[in-house]
């Protein structure tokens, strides 16, 4: 029987995770096809909760399909769209349809996604959240209220190493922590010499940290992200290397990057993991770990 | 001083208001939106003039001192007969003047401006939201900066992952708050302050809509 995302975090192996995002739509077919893939190929699966505020089928619909699908998912939760009523009960559902781990995070901003004009919430903050599900652990709500049935769950939050400036960023990381978060995800890294630095720091806080990988798909998309997307910073020379390769091979140098970096995460001990984001792409996947040489 | 901070309607929106009125009288305000350009004179003599192009017939304007204050009897006494002809009145101040004058004149009213937010100019012309009252101050633990209202996602334990060289993913042109808060609180050594954990906040401290009564009164 495949372990559960806690034993393998628990475990001390290399964790592999990988991103699944669900349809704009109820078509779920390309999202099965996904899971099908990389369930067995990584240790869990995270499900995207309105990525960059776009409406989407929920991330707790995605988790409970891995979950039937005899994978293990990580729901995404963002305290975007709903406020503590909502999030309680939906971490209630989650639970009693045998989905144990949670992300939490803040979520982006309204005014970035595809519903310009709807109203935002942010009732809670993510380590806020984080707090929330240790208190419904205890049995009871954020109201004091004694739950009938409780909840148990492996609750992680996230991180941006690339901040600017960093150190605001990190008096929140220790809040998360200290809230309860058992493991960190972090936005997309790709200066490996600089995450080692965030590492030295981070280490000792005790929670399991998981390196984030874009998969760079092209040299503009490099420069996009550089351009547009706080907390990601693509170095000149990988974008180079992203811009050499030969035509129609950059998602092969984009395959060969992730895979590299992966390498060097996993045998210099820089982080406990890996992330893996391949956006749109989600069946370069297994291309990826076997560039990287790695496997469960 | 805080101020009203107000945008002009487009003209396809107000035009749209003004369907079925004819004789319309205008009225701006000499205070928070003749200093953002947006309901004083020279903004009240410009809509006469578009009204004018609509087809409209402008019985007169005015431009009273202060259009969230009660306006005094001169003034009306003095608008009395331009408004009674006129069908409805289109006002260039901001909400707050906008129900007063509704109510004082007992006429249809027509806003021409959306409010904003209230603000206070930091540089020349610049207006920044300063406050949006919710009831339950943060401004001691976060050295006089409030995250509710600078941060967009008002979050009160520290910044989100949207900081751009300290500045707010969702505009270059807006400061990160937590960036600020956390310069401030470091020039004064209390970073102890931004490390303490905020609980969930209270969001209906005075339930809307607000209603306060000073004591003894």
């Amino acid at each position: 029987m495949a372990r559960t995302f806690k034993e393998v975090l628990e475990s001390g192996d290399f964790v592999i995770t990988a991103e699944a995002a669900p349809p704009k739509g109820t078509n779920l077919g390309h999202f099965r096809q996904h899971v099908a893939l990389l369930k067995d190929k990584v240790h869990a699966l995270n499900v995207t909760d309105h990525q960059s505020s776009v409406m989407r089928y929920p991330s707790l619909g995605g988790a409970i399909m891995i979950k039937e699908m005899g994978g293990e998912p990580i729901l995404q939760m963002t305290c975007r769209d709903r406020n503590r009523l909502a999030l309680q009960a939906d971490l209630l559902f989650a639970h009693s349809r045998g989905v144990a781990n949670v992300l939490c995070l803040t979520g982006d901003s309204i005014v970035v996604g595809d519903h310009k004009t709807a109203k935002s919430v942010f009732d809670l903050d993510s380590s806020q959240l984080v707090r929330t599900i240790r208190t419904l652990e205890k049995g009871y709500d954020l109201a004091g209220n004694q739950l009938d049935g409780g909840v148990k769950f492996c609750a992680g939050a996230i991180v941006t190493p690339e901040a600017d400036p960093i150190e605001p960023q990190l008096i929140k990381f220790e809040k998360k922590i200290e809230a309860g978060a058992e493991f960190i995800q972090t936005q997309a890294v790709y200066d490996l010499d600089h995450f080692a630095e965030f590492m030295a720091y981070a280490r000792p806080f005790g929670a399991k940290i998981m390196a984030g990988i874009i998969l760079l798909t092209s040299a503009a998309m490099a420069r996009f992200m550089n351009k547009n997307v706080p907390g990601i910073k693509v170095p000149q020379d990988l974008i180079d290397e992203m811009a050499a390769a030969p035509k129609g091979k950059a998602l092969e140098a984009g395959i060969a990057i992730a895979g590299r970096m992966i390498r060097r995460i996993k045998d210099e001990k820089l982080a406990d993991g890996v992330h893996i984001m391949a956006i749109g792409k989600e069946d370069k996947v297994p291309d990826i770990l076997d560039a990287a040489g790695v496997k469960l | 001083m805080i101020r009203s901070i107000t945008q002009p309607k487009l003209d396809t929106a107000l035009e749209s208001l003004l369907e079925g009125y004819t004789r319309l009288f205008v009225v701006g305000c000499g205070t928070c939106v003749t200093l953002t350009q947006t309901g004083g004179a020279p903004q009240v003599a410009a809509m006469r003039e578009r009204l004018l192009s609509w087809g409209k017939m402008v019985t007169g304007s005015t431009v009273v001192p202060v259009a969230c204050d009660e306006l005094s009897h001169e003034i009306l006494e003095e608008h009395q007969g331009a408004v009674a002809s006129a069908e409805a009145l289109v006002i260039m101040t901001c909400a707050f003047g906008v129900q007063t004058i509704a109510g004082q004149f007992g006429k249809m009213v027509v806003p021409a401006l959306d409010t904003l937010f209230i603000g206070k100019e930091s540089a020349a012309g610049t207006f920044l939201e300063v406050c949006v009252q919710c009831g339950q101050c943060i401004l001691g633990e976060t050295g006089g900066i409030c995250p509710v209202t600078s941060c967009h996602k008002g979050l009160v334990n520290g910044p989100c992952g949207g900081t751009k060289a300290g500045k707010c993913e969702i505009d270059p042109n807006k400061d990160c708050a937590w960036t600020l808060i956390y310069n401030r609180l470091k020039s004064f050594d209390k970073l102890d302050l931004m490390r303490r954990y905020q609980p969930p906040r209270h969001h209906n401290v005075e339930p809307k809509p607000g209603r306060f009564q000073a004591p003894g009164t």
